[in-house]
């Protein structure tokens, strides 16, 4: 397929960097005009993702976060967050809602939910031991159903 | 942030700022609680209307606050959230745990 413009970068899973995230994709995204709306849902998903992979996946220990940005046709926002950190042994597990495997650290459960709900498709690739792929596909310019007020 | 402690109402107003994340709801969650156990207040406020951006922990810190909070008898407002931010706040139900107001006068459930 053809990419409109692409992104990449790679972070140490350090906490500060979740901010860094979701910079890179408020500048990556504002040229192609989305709205308040669409781009709060986007840096949403992307905070989730990364935070994801730092308390989750290196639980931590060091390691990288990359993320890569993409612009596809039609106006799709595509965002792949990959770690090398333990992995998700049972992904549907932790698609659950308010499932989480870091409760004393008042994590909600929700960030898959919130991943789910502001975009329109979410993949989770995830190998025990070896690292979690996610990538998620937003179009902007369409009016959710349960975006509406 | 700027927390105060009302004493005659027994309401302690925390005022966010800014961007809540993971990395930022530590420093926000070890305030808070500070002030709670100091004053065990009757009312929570957290207000919203300076809170630019917030994921998850957000929730994460509301439900953490409730957990302390509601054996005590004590109650939470979030007062002023912006759009983005009411709609994560519905989407997890805090309306459940929480008085969500646009104000301090109008108050919804």
């Amino acid at each position: 397929m053809k990419i409109v413009n692409e992104f990449k970068c790679a972070f140490s899973a350090n906490s500060a960097n979740e901010g860094l995230a979701r910079a890179a994709l408020s500048a990556f995204v504002i040229p192609a005009d989305p709205t308040a709306q669409e781009l709060a849902d986007l840096r949403t998903v992307i905070s989730e993702a990364v935070t994801n992979a730092i308390v989750h996946g290196y639980r931590g220990t060091s390691g990288e976060v990359s993320i890569m940005l993409r612009l596809l046709p039609e106006r799709v926002v595509y965002i792949r967050v990959t770690d090398k950190g333990c992995g998700i042994p049972d992904v549907a597990r932790a698609m659950e809602p308010l499932w989480t495997s870091a409760p004393e650290e008042d994590r909600a459960g929700l960030g898959f939910a919130i991943m789910q709900t502001f975009t329109d498709s979410l993949h989770v690739r995830s190998v025990p031991g070896k690292g979690t792929v996610l990538t998620m596909r937003r179009r902007l310019g369409v009016q959710d159903a349960n975006e509406a007020e | 942030m700027q927390i105060q402690y009302d004493t005659e109402t027994a309401c302690l107003l925390v005022g966010l700022d800014g961007e809540i994340d993971h990395h930022s709801s530590n420093a926000m969650r070890a305030e808070v609680d500070a002030a709670i156990y100091a004053h065990l207040p009757q009312t929570l406020i957290f207000d919203f209307s300076r809170v630019s951006f917030m994921d998850s922990s957000g929730i994460g810190l509301i439900m953490g606050r409730y957990k302390i909070l509601s054996p005590l008898g004590g109650e939470i407002l979030v007062q002023d959230p912006a759009p983005h931010i009411s709609r994560i706040l519905r989407l997890a139900g805090m309306e459940r745990l929480a008085k969500i107001c646009r104000s301090t006068k109008e108050v919804t459930q």
